[in-house]
């Protein structure tokens, strides 16, 4: 099933949640919306679902208006951040109520319906709790169930709110792999919504990135973490080092220093150059165009992080880089860096 | 189409049920209250001034309102004693007596005043041991505040109580730890930040009491310039039929209960100013 | 993206209070029996007064209460019982006492049902949706509150007395509304108004609209969601109110007094035959009639005390199972 967003404006006062959002999700995606709070991606998710209505703009799912319909109308699953349990229902009960509610007409009957939960209690692997209400569940089992309630309806799609937000570390990776082999299972167009960029990127098949209700990126994961569109996408996602810098006639230079760096067409002026802490080539004093004293250094695994003084300019500048463990720095060393893979972006404001 | 679907919220029934509200709303409350405020339109202001200004009026006005801030005070003070009882200290019958305050908030008015009435009488079981001292309670202004202070004791304590309870108990800890003695603790760190709570619980038992019909009545003994409440005026204005006489009284004293509810919510707000982020 | 956290802090169960102010208390939160029993253990010598002081605060607080509030109680059912349980049955069994028994049932059930159902809407409009003047709203709800009894009967005779503005036209069309049943029911509804209304605005608003959302979500129309979803979650909030609503109801004097016309056998609530009996001294069928209302209250107390437990229950949810690794 197919879902187009177009020209969507959402204002709550005068803050604009959603500043003409244009968005296709193609038939058997795994999309996941990710963004900072406040970014309007829950806000998009919502509106997409009918539980929130745009200003302007167009929402069709499979070619047909949506925002004709309620919620309730548009066959649209939703899991929501707090799983929203019915707390006085079963999970038994909490599964079957989409089946319940279906007008007289199309109900199916009770065997029917039975059947049916009990098969997607299985799909979550939680057939053993049908008996159980929300408040006895632990927190992986109450997403679980809050998906197989939403699955219930067979929906043309699949909405998920932060939907291992509320979880803690171990259960949340283990929650994202089975998420995705529950996509690959059942196929259904899904969207979900997400501040963890790790989560984005493991998870979903392509990932929107989002800032101050607009759309930044749209792209797979891997283009998104190596060729990002912009400077909010290159320190949203993945951990930058970030120096001022000014670009004039294709030459870089960081204060008074210049920088051995092509300027790969970025305009004139005052600029921010973001390169990956790991994409910081280390050498010998004197190799590379940056020179900076090892303040302080950290091992783990297979890195070591190292804190680092950059000398010229103002010589008040700091950085983080990650180098392999094979050339081990010491604290009090003059190093050489030189940028292997950069962006440069205008500087705003 | 986007202006049509602009204000629509996830649930549905927004615009039957707040129709159904606003129409319900405004037969049972809002028509007959402003009715009550047409009516003085009826009276010049001078005949307005006239009826307030008259002696009995003025005299019951003065009755309702000067008793029933003696008896918040002293639903103030002893308010907060038997807060302090029950919150800090562990007593045989604590939880009984917890119950027992909200009883005049249940018990009928009628029948508190009829008890009441029964208790101070002159043979009643308080009324005759104070007989012999020379004080005379029942149909007297004493049996006015007597029935006030009874009205009013569970507003103080049922609003000071539950900021008693939250009060951080590392504050009085913080206090002592810096040197204050226990009567610097109380009075210095803790009564202040009651103090919101205090207030609220005062205002709110004053205007129950000038407001208050039948837990007084009965023992006020009623008469003219001496015992009379100003509910009790209105009500024998209209059984004269002398409406303006006591839509006249009536509106002072809705507009009295109107400055004091706007109090309250200064108050809480204040409160809420003060308290401390959770 | 609009939570609806509420958080339970002293300054907003004071709002609670005093607009609730006559019977209704305002369900209690969670918080208070885990406090409680904190302070409990914390009342070590540091926050505590010195034992004679500490017996003097006791001493005052228990002869006060027992003097304002347990003897007035126990008179009542001293006197109705002075001449002898006999005596306390034949005044009950009186025609009047009958009938004003009866009139302060059928009054109870058309105020509280009518309030039931309204109080339930004006809930669900106000808990459940934002807009602009909702506070303004709550305090209009709240009006009766803080009006006298006196008054609130007092604008029903200005509105439908002999000399009121609809008077000569409901007297031309032969319709009795002062002085009977239809006035009595209105002055009782106007006193009880903000009962129902008020116990459920503030649980609805801290059960917030998710589980109505997902049931939408799920294809439930508005009325399936509303009694399948938010009515078995708000069951004990709602009987909370209906109970205040109640006792209020068949308590009202002040009121109904008013517009009543205290016609013997016919407009008299039980509040007012107590009245009527004991300015004739009938001292015994007087207290006969307010025993039964002062047992409704104890009654009333004790469910309440009931129901406040289960409200405590259902706003401090248990906590998350951990997740098996």
């Amino acid at each position: 099933m197919t879902i187009e967003v177009k020209n969507i404006v959402k204002r709550f006062g005068s803050f604009a949640a959603l500043d003409n959002v244009d968005l296709k999700v193609g038939k058997g995606e795994l999309l996941a919306l990710l963004g900072p709070s406040g970014s309007g991606k829950t806000t998009l998710l919502r509106i997409i679902a009918g539980l929130d209505w745009p200003d302007a703009g167009e929402v069709t799912i499979d070619g047909e208006d949506a925002l004709g319909h309620g919620a309730s109308e548009r066959h649209v699953g939703f899991v929501f951040q707090h799983y929203a349990l019915f707390r006085h229902m079963t999970v038994f009960e909490n599964v079957a109520f989409g089946l319940r509610v279906q007008p007289r007409a199309v109900r199916k009957d009770e065997a029917t319906i039975r059947a049916r939960v009990k098969e997607l209690l299985d799909l979550v692997q939680l057939d053993w709790l049908a008996n159980r209400y929300p408040s006895q569940l632990s927190g992986g089992q109450r997403q679980r169930i809050a998906l197989a309630r939403a699955l219930a309806i067979e929906p043309r799609i699949l909405l998920l709110d932060e939907p291992f937000g509320a979880l803690d570390a171990k259960v949340r990776k283990e929650l994202r792999q089975w998420l995705r082999s529950l996509h690959n299972e059942i196929h259904v167009t899904s969207i979900f919504v997400t501040h963890d960029q790790e989560e984005a990127l493991e998870v979903a098949n392509r990932v929107v990135v989002m800032d101050k209700g607009r759309i930044e990126q749209i792209g797979s994961p891997g283009e998104v973490y190596d060729n990002p569109a912009t400077a909010f996408v290159h320190g949203f996602i993945g951990e930058s080092i970030v120096l001022p810098v000014e670009v004039s006639g294709g030459s870089v230079r960081l204060g008074d220093r210049p920088l051995n760096i092509a300027a790969d067409g970025a305009a004139s002026g005052a600029s921010k150059l973001f390169v990956r802490r790991h994409d910081m080539q280390i050498g010998p004093a004197g190799t590379g165009s940056l020179e900076g004293a090892v303040r302080h250094v950290r091992s783990f695994g297979p890195i070591q992080r190292a804190e680092v003084a950059l000398t010229g300019g103002e010589g008040k500048t700091v950085i983080e880089i990650d180098a392999p463990r094979d050339r081990e720095l010491q604290a009090g060393e003059i190093i050489g860096l030189q940028p292997r893979r950069y962006r440069i972006f205008a500087a705003q404001d | 189409m986007s202006t049509a679907v602009a204000r629509r919220s996830s649930l549905p029934g927004f615009g039957l049920t707040m129709g159904l509200t606003l129409t319900w709303l405004s037969v049972i409350i809002l028509i007959p209250l402003a009715g009550l405020f047409l009516k003085t339109l009826d009276l010049s202001l001078v005949q307005f001034w006239e009826i307030l200004t008259s002696r009995r009026t003025l005299n019951a006005l003065k009755i309702s309102f000067g008793l029933s801030f003696a008896a918040a005070c002293v639903n103030l003070v002893m308010g907060t004693i038997i807060v302090w009882a029950l919150v800090r200290y562990r007593f045989p019958g604590r939880r009984l007596f917890d119950a027992i305050v909200d009883i005049p908030f249940a018990l009928p008015t009628a029948v508190a005043g009829v008890a009441l009435t029964q208790l101070f009488a002159q043979k009643g079981w308080l009324g005759a041991p104070l007989a012999e001292l020379g004080i005379k309670v029942a149909f007297t202004p004493i049996g006015i505040f007597i029935a006030m202070v009874f009205i009013g004791i569970p507003f103080v304590v049922r609003t000071v109580q539950p900021v008693l309870i939250d009060l951080d108990p590392e504050i009085e800890e913080a206090a002592a730890s810096l040197g204050a003695n226990r009567w610097h603790t109380v009075f210095r760190v803790i009564m202040p930040s009651l103090i919101p709570a205090l207030l609220t619980g005062f205002a709110l038992a004053f205007a129950r009491a000038v407001g208050e019909y039948g837990s007084v009545i009965f023992i006020a003994g009623n008469l003219p310039n001496v015992s009379e409440i100003a509910p009790l005026l209105i009500v024998i204005r209209l059984s004269e039929f002398r409406y303006a006489d006591a839509t006249a009284i009536a509106v002072v004293m809705l507009l009295a209960a109107f400055v004091i509810i706007f109090a309250v919510n200064r108050l809480q707000r204040w409160a809420q100013t003060r308290a401390p982020a959770h | 993206m609009s939570t609806q956290t509420t958080f339970v802090t002293p300054a907003t169960r004071l709002q609670a209070y005093s607009s609730t102010a006559d019977l209704a208390i305002s369900p209690p939160s969670g918080r208070d029996a885990s406090t409680r029993a904190r302070s409990a253990v914390a009342s070590k010598d540091l926050r505590s007064e010195p034992g004679p002081i500490r017996f003097i605060i006791i001493a005052l607080a228990i002869s006060f209460l027992t003097i304002f509030v347990v003897l007035p109680l126990l008179v009542v059912f001293a006197s109705a019982f002075s001449k002898g349980i006999t005596a306390y049955f034949a005044a009950l069994a009186e025609p009047e006492a009958l009938s004003a028994i009866r009139l302060t049932l059928l009054v109870a059930a058309i105020s509280v049902g009518l309030n039931l159902v309204f109080g339930v809407i004006a809930a669900w409009a106000i808990a459940k949706f934002e807009f602009p003047g909702k506070t303004f709203l709550i305090t209009l709800i709240d009006l009766p509150f803080s009006v006298s009894p006196v008054i609130s009967g007092l604008v029903f005779v200005l509105l439908f007395g002999a000399q009121g503005y609809w008077g000569t036209w409901l007297q031309a069309h032969n319709v009795q509304i002062l002085f009977a049943v239809p006035g009595i029911a209105l002055a009782t509804i106007f006193v009880t108004f903000p009962f129902v209304a008020r116990s459920l605005i503030p649980l609805m608003q801290e059960q917030g609209t998710q589980e109505e959302e997902a049931a939408i979500s799920l294809g439930a129309s508005g009325l399936q969601t509303f009694f399948r979803v938010t009515l078995p979650n708000i069951k004990w909030g709602l009987l909370y109110g209906v109970l205040l609503c109640n006792a209020r109801a068949m308590g009202e004097f002040g009121a109904v007094s008013v517009v009543s016309g205290h016609i013997r056998g016919e407009t008299n609530t039980m509040p007012l035959l107590v009245e009527i009996l004991y300015n004739e001294y009938q001292f015994v069928a007087s207290f006969a009639i307010a025993s039964l209302l002062a047992m409704l209250a104890l009654i009333t107390l004790v469910v309440k005390t009931v129901l406040e437990q289960r409200l405590d229950e259902g706003q401090t949810p248990r906590d998350e199972l951990r997740d098996e690794p």
